[in-house]
């Protein structure tokens, strides 16, 4: 199911159908919420509705609910155009023909948790200078014997397993979700391919489950869009108010 | 399709799924990047401007709302309180008239009665005197009748004033004696 590259054609290496899917969607994006948002009316239509709910879905859904404050307002850019990038980019893969979510290659997950991961350590030294370092390690509370332990464990699972997970929890799922709808369909090809009539007739079953697989991978492919975006803001909450963790 | 399964697998055994391929990152980053400009310069400050303007009109509808509810809660007050105080003016009005015209009446009626007391008393009086004068015409002249009459019968002459005065009072007397008690 793999296309190979468009440019050069057919090749395996060059600009791939990922490439341009993603760049398509970053148009899609871009120009479904600047028509949306255009004609601003304080009584909104159908395409201004449809903007707005999905805006605010990310706006008071996730930035305000988890951030809060009054400065929840500026992490909203970074957090609805996650949320927007990965949605579209993961649907490509229950959309008939395209069926290749972006994030099934592990390069796109990784700019993005890195992306992520530099900006809420930006934003907790900002906040708290470099002190965040040690608020972000070392827990209040605990007894001092138990400490060398607890900080290393601190470390490794804030700075280093952090956003390794937090990339690869998306390129696993949608790469995973990829492969079985593409196995079932091979293999109710393989099956309808057989002369006995009973082989052929399993290939139903087959393609019962592959719907079901099919509508699951749908779920998984907005959930794990929610999912990155809630932790980002999970993140960045941390690092804002590190002194209080 | 078995050979597809089958170069799939090799090249899973070729390719570890956790290298990225550069390109797709590089891609990756410069689309999301664009993506972020466009956010942060247009679609957020359009909807964040939306939203701050329909908040300000929803609150600023309330405010008018409450004054226009103020301002008919007065005024229906103030009707009210007119009412009241034209009711009670009205009533006031229709005592005073009331109070008016029994007064009216009353004088009428004192005045009615006035009047007939004076008409009546007038009334009497010239009775009286018109009486009195007959009493007195009457008397003189039955007087003078009388002792004409007198005079004739007795051929003597009564022209003696004095005498005939006397004479008819007596006259007089009798008469008024002999009426009485046939009055009585």
């Amino acid at each position: 199911m793999h296309l190979p590259a468009i440019l050069p054609w057919g090749a395996a290496e060059g600009f791939s159908k990922q490439m341009l899917l993603v760049l398509l969607s970053v148009v899609f994006i871009a120009v479904f919420f600047v028509l949306a948002a255009r004609k601003q009316q304080l009584v909104p239509g159908k395409l201004q509705f449809a903007g707005e709910a999905a805006y605010g879905f990310v706006r008071n859904g996730i930035a305000k609910d988890i951030i809060g404050g009054r400065d929840f307002i500026k992490y909203v850019p970074l957090l609805f155009s996650l949320f927007f990038f990965i949605l579209v980019n993961n649907i490509y893969g229950a959309i008939p023909v395209i069926q290749l979510p972006t994030f099934s290659h592990v390069g796109g997950a990784y700019v993005l948790a890195g992306i992520v991961y530099f900006t809420w350590i930006a934003i907790g030294v900002k906040k708290n200078g470099l002190r965040y370092f040690k608020l972000a390690t070392v827990p209040s509370g605990v007894p001092w014997f138990i400490l060398p332990i607890v900080i290393p464990i601190e470390i490794i699972s804030n700075f280093v397993v952090r956003p390794v997970t937090h990339s690869l929890r998306l390129f696993a799922t949608m790469l995973a979700g990829h492969l079985i709808v593409m196995i079932a369909g091979s293999g109710i090809e393989y099956l309808v391919m057989q002369e006995s009539i009973l082989l052929k007739g399993t290939s139903v079953l087959v393609l019962a489950g592959a719907i079901a697989m099919y509508m699951l991978e749908a779920l998984i492919m907005v959930l794990q869009a929610y999912v990155f975006t809630l932790l980002t803001a999970i993140y960045i909450e941390g690092a804002l108010h590190a002194d209080s963790h | 399709m078995n050979q597809l399964i089958i170069s799939a697998a090799t090249e899973g055994e070729k390719v570890n799924p956790l290298v990225p391929n550069l390109w797709e990152m590089g891609v990756v980053l410069v689309g999301f990047a664009i993506l972020m400009f466009i956010v942060v310069k247009f679609v957020v400050p359009m909807f964040e401007k939306t939203f701050a303007e329909r908040a300000e009109a929803i609150e600023g509808g309330i405010a008018k709302a409450e004054k226009a509810q103020a301002e008919a809660s007065a005024a229906l007050e103030e009707y009210k309180q007119q009412l009241t105080d034209a009711r009670t003016e009205a009533n006031r009005i229709r005592e005073e008239a009331r109070a008016e015209g029994a007064q009216i009446l009353a004088d009428l009626k004192e005045k009615a009665a006035a009047e007939s007391a004076r008409i009546t008393a007038q009334a009497h009086a010239q009775i009286e005197s018109e009486r009195q004068a007959a009493v007195v015409s009457l008397r003189s002249e039955v007087g003078t009748l009388a002792t004409t009459l007198a005079g004739r019968i007795v051929g003597e002459s009564l022209n003696d004033d004095d005498r005939a005065a006397r004479v008819v009072d007596r006259f007089l007397a009798d008469l008024e004696t002999q009426s009485a008690g046939a009055a009585k």
